[in-house]
């Protein structure tokens, strides 16, 4: 299963920023479910907010694993914010803005602003939404538990993503 | 710049505590235990020490708040229970520490409850001192 949330990766500034796509489409099958026709509407199709939540997570895991070279193992730690202004719908583009506000051998914080493009409305960029995150190295961690060796968190699919947004790595 | 009051740096450390831990103002008592009290997780302390270095324009070393290499020193944690060492050890590392509450529960568990507010305090105090 390919549980990827980001399209390409188009501004990658090591220890600094990154910036990454989502098109979203009608292909995605939960998006059938998120929300179906009733009786007295007609379907829905949103994007479930915790899948934008991911969407930022992977864009800042990649700024925060590329700092260090994708040595460490990047965990999701915590979600400090998530306020989203509006609904994100098939046909659309998410562009995510992740930027690195502090990186120690413990782990690291962002803070990501999210943009949308409604190409129905004008294809204008425009506000979305804000996610701030907590990660952590977990090799790293206090109580010093063992985490099997290799880095399970930055697969061939993040790499791949990185090579074929024209990255280096 | 004028050295900062210590009703100041605990104005700051609170607000660095309500948005850290969504916790309410009047719950942030100087008494209060990071961790017992206000609920803050391991991954909770990170995001205080990233919190209080924006707030004070500080840097916070990994270990200077919780010293965890000295919780991990085998002379000064066995079986669990912080040693006599240990105990001397960790009152020298965190000057800020009231370290009361370990007097008749020596497990290593209980050190993190050492970490009220008030010693969040007077550690941020000793740091703008230099």
């Amino acid at each position: 299963m390919r549980w990827m949330w980001i399209d390409r990766i188009v501004e990658l500034d090591k220890g600094a920023r990154c910036v990454a796509l989502k098109n979203i489409s009608m292909a995605e099958e939960h998006l059938h479910d998120h929300f179906p026709a009733t009786d007295d509407r007609p379907s829905k199709p949103i994007m479930p907010a915790p899948l934008i939540v991911e969407g930022m997570a992977q864009t800042a895991g990649i700024l925060v694993g590329h700092a260090r070279d994708f040595a460490e193992k990047v965990i999701l730690a915590k979600v400090g914010l998530a306020e989203f202004d509006r609904e994100a719908y098939p046909g659309q583009t998410l562009i995510y803005e992740a930027t690195l506000d502090r990186i120690d051998p413990a782990g690291a914080a962002t803070s990501g602003v999210i943009h949308q493009i409604d190409y129905a409305a004008g294809g204008e960029k425009q506000p979305f939404g804000r996610v701030d995150l907590m990660f952590s190295h977990i090799d790293q961690n206090m109580q010093g538990l063992a985490f099997p060796e290799h880095n399970f968190v930055f697969t061939d699919q993040f790499f791949d993503l990185l090579r074929n947004s024209g990255f280096a790595v | 710049m004028a050295a900062m009051s210590r009703e100041e740096i605990q104005e700051k450390v609170t607000e660095v505590l309500v948005e850290a831990l969504g916790v309410d103002e009047d719950e942030v008592e100087p008494t209060a235990a990071l961790g017992a009290d206000l609920g803050a997780e391991s991954i909770d302390y990170l995001d205080i020490s990233f919190r209080l270095e924006k707030a004070f324009g500080i840097k916070i070393e990994q270990g200077e708040m919780i010293p965890e290499s000295a919780l991990q020193n085998p002379d000064y944690v066995s079986d669990g229970q912080v040693t006599d060492a240990g105990l001397e050890e960790l009152k020298k590392l965190m000057p800020y520490a009231d370290f009361a509450v370990m007097e008749d529960d020596r497990s290593v568990n209980k050190v993190v409850d050492v970490f009220t507010v008030d010693a969040l305090v007077k550690f941020v105090e000793l740091k703008l001192a230099g």
